[in-house]
């Protein structure tokens, strides 16, 4: 719409590839419109910030918990209090064992079930007023401190591509998929109890 | 000006006592405003009611109004129109319990909307990092991962695909969250079943838009990605994707809006609403779901065991009475029509049950039409109100045959620490005073 060259250059390369294709064009191929343009992986990768649970997508760089415990403190400490224990926002650490309570305590420690979400989770969103804004080591840095309050790495340890995959979280074997329909009604409908 | 704007007050107090009076209409607009000087009216007490008498004539509303005597406002004095200054209250709440503004939700008045149809500024929100002022031609939306090639979509060349427009929900996983426990309880349909919504919604198949960069025989999910500043992202099941996902810029006939995801946003019918991703920057193809922080550690399901149900994206049949509801006053006894919504997930609404009573005898609901699949379904029951106290209760029941629950059903199979996806059959008292209440009952 806004400029006619753009508009007109899926048309011209539909045209191309009629013309080299002609009429045994396979059925996706005639299902396409053309629009859009074709990139790489790589001119994408300014956008392309997930990381699977096996650790695909990290990047390089590591960080240690020492260097995490000091930019929680002057990053995340004032939304997330003192030793990840919240307020106003959520509570990072503890609540390990209380899952299956009357008051459960849902932490990274307590409930996430993989490591490599915290690193994702971190870098894409936090901190709320900044986020995107940590580098790849900030973030190593912090993951590996929020792990280490939680008490399932040491404290000197270090978090990088390499290890932060190899983290086993302690609620892991506890997800499942979707069981529902898990209810029943009868739909009475005449002197019903 | 001023003898009129006291002459329109005089107005409305006439029509506070008025109310008093009908009873085909008794909980019209202003018995609900105004319901406690209506309740004061139904024990056939004097005060109002009295008054009322007095001024018989004005009370029939037969006079020569002021805006019949002077011209109106001219055309194009409101180039996009607003509703009427009498209708302000009728506008989004957002909640109470969220640490900010950045991240927290609001609430569809559904017991002040008429149909199916959510009017556009009307439409429940959810946000997590505030809401982006995105320039349409600055956007883009990028699919790659296991395709063949990777693609990037101006906003001008999704405005070229073949579209459609679908009338289908949007409730959010949490909808209903604040009736699991029996307390706090929600004051107003509101405020217990507002994260609700419904709209027609114009754009393109998601199928389309992954077949123009030519899906990977490997790829089992979708990563969908906002360009907010949560830069929320979430994990869809390949099978769904190609189902029935819309890619959509539209909503009720106009672009989206901002809260709704301007310029471009997901739209993945009958799911939580969390999964239709908005402000749609990315999707990335690939063989695992990622595990993100939302479909982690929030909008899972944690059960009495200490397990958590994960990927429960489907909004089971659910329904609720809007009118009345919570907040309400009947204003007088004899003819009530109840009405409210019904909807579900996993397709078409065949039918709605409404009880008086609590649950005990049960008759059919009248349908409007149209009956879409995965859209609200407006129920209407006639209703002979004769001042005993009542509870009202509407069940909805699917094309599948699945009946919406009981909240004891619900908690037996579930707990109490799950709070999303809560889909139980939903009650509301009526005293003998014309009060409407939450009542949480069975």
């Amino acid at each position: 719409m806004r400029s006619f060259a753009r508009t007109l250059r899926p048309a011209l390369a539909a045209i191309v590839i009629v013309g080299i294709h002609g009429s045994s064009a396979s059925a996706e191929e005639a299902r396409r419109f053309h629009l859009g343009q074709v990139v790489t992986e790589s001119e994408l990768s300014p956008w392309n910030i997930d990381i699977a649970i096996d650790g695909t997508g990290l990047p390089d760089g590591r960080g240690s918990v020492q260097q995490g415990k000091t930019l929680y403190e002057s990053k995340c400490l004032q939304c997330h209090g003192a030793n990840g224990q919240g307020q106003p926002m959520d509570r990072l650490a503890g609540g390990q064992g209380t899952l299956d309570s009357n008051a459960p305590v849902k932490t990274i420690g307590s409930y996430w079930p993989y490591a490599t979400t915290v690193f994702d989770y971190v870098r894409r969103a936090m901190p709320l007023d900044k986020p995107q804004s940590l580098s790849p080591n900030e973030v190593y840095a912090l993951t590996a401190y929020l792990l280490h309050l939680n008490g399932i790495v040491e404290a000197n340890a270090v978090m990088d591509a390499r290890t932060l995959p190899k983290v086993r979280m302690p609620n892991v074997d506890a997800f499942r998929r979707d069981p529902r329909p898990d209810v029943s009604n009868a739909a009475c409908e005449r002197d019903c109890q | 000006m001023k003898a009129r704007s006291e002459r329109r007050l005089d107005r409305e107090k006439e029509l506070e006592s008025d109310v008093t009076q009908r009873s085909a209409k008794s909980i019209g607009r202003r018995a609900l405003l105004r319901g406690a000087v209506a309740a004061a009216g139904v024990a056939s007490l004097p005060g109002p009611a009295k008054a009322a008498s007095a001024q018989a004539a004005s009370r029939a509303g037969i006079e020569i109004e002021s805006w019949m005597r002077t011209p109106g406002r001219g055309v194009g004095s409101s180039p996009y129109g607003m509703p009427s200054r009498f209708e302000s209250d009728v506008v989004r709440r957002a909640t109470e319990h969220a640490p900010t503004s950045l991240s927290s939700w609001s609430f569809t008045p559904l017991d002040r909307l008429t149909g199916i149809i959510t009017p556009n500024g009307l439409v429940y929100e959810r946000h997590h990092a505030g809401i982006p002022d995105i320039d349409p031609d600055q956007h883009r939306l990028a699919i790659h991962g296991l395709v063949e090639r990777p693609l990037v979509l101006t906003m001008d060349d999704i405005l070229r695909l073949p579209a459609v427009s679908q009338i289908r929900f949007l409730e959010c996983a949490g909808n209903g969250y604040t009736e699991v426990l029996s307390m706090p309880r929600s004051k107003t349909v509101q405020l217990s079943h507002g994260l609700l919504s419904c709209c027609e919604w114009t754009g393109v198949p998601l199928s389309t838009i992954l077949a123009e960069a030519g899906v990977k025989p490997e790829a089992k999910w979708v990563l969908a990605e906002g360009a907010d500043a949560a830069a929320m992202a979430r994990s869809i099941p390949m099978e769904k994707a190609l189902d029935d996902t819309l890619v959509v810029y539209a909503q009720n006939g106009e672009m989206l809006r901002p809260e709704q995801g301007y310029p471009l946003r997901l739209l993945v019918p009958g799911s939580e609403g969390n999964l239709s991703i908005k402000w749609l920057r990315r999707l990335k193809l690939g063989t695992q779901p990622w595990h993100t922080r939302d479909e982690t550690s929030k909008y899972t399901d944690l059960m009495p065991d200490g397990t958590v149900r994960q990927f429960t994206f489907v909004m089971e049949a659910k329904s609720v009475i809007t009118k009345p509801s919570g907040g309400h006053v009947l204003g007088s006894h004899g003819f009530h029509e109840i009405s409210g919504l019904a909807w579900s997930g996993r397709g078409r609404i065949a039918r709605v049950d409404v009880s008086t009573d609590g649950g005990r005898y049960w008759e059919r609901a009248r349908l409007d039409e149209p009956i879409l699949p995965k859209a609200l379904t407006r129920f209407r029951f006639p209703w002979h109100w004769r001042g005993a106290p009542a509870l009202l209760q509407s069940r909805a029941v699917d094309e599948t045959g699945y009946v919406q629950p009981t909240r004891d059903q619900l908690i037996a199979a579930r707990g109490t620490n799950s709070e999303d996806h809560f889909n139980a059959i939903h009650t509301w008292r009526v005293d003998p005073n014309g009060e409407v209440t939450n009542a949480l009952i069975r």
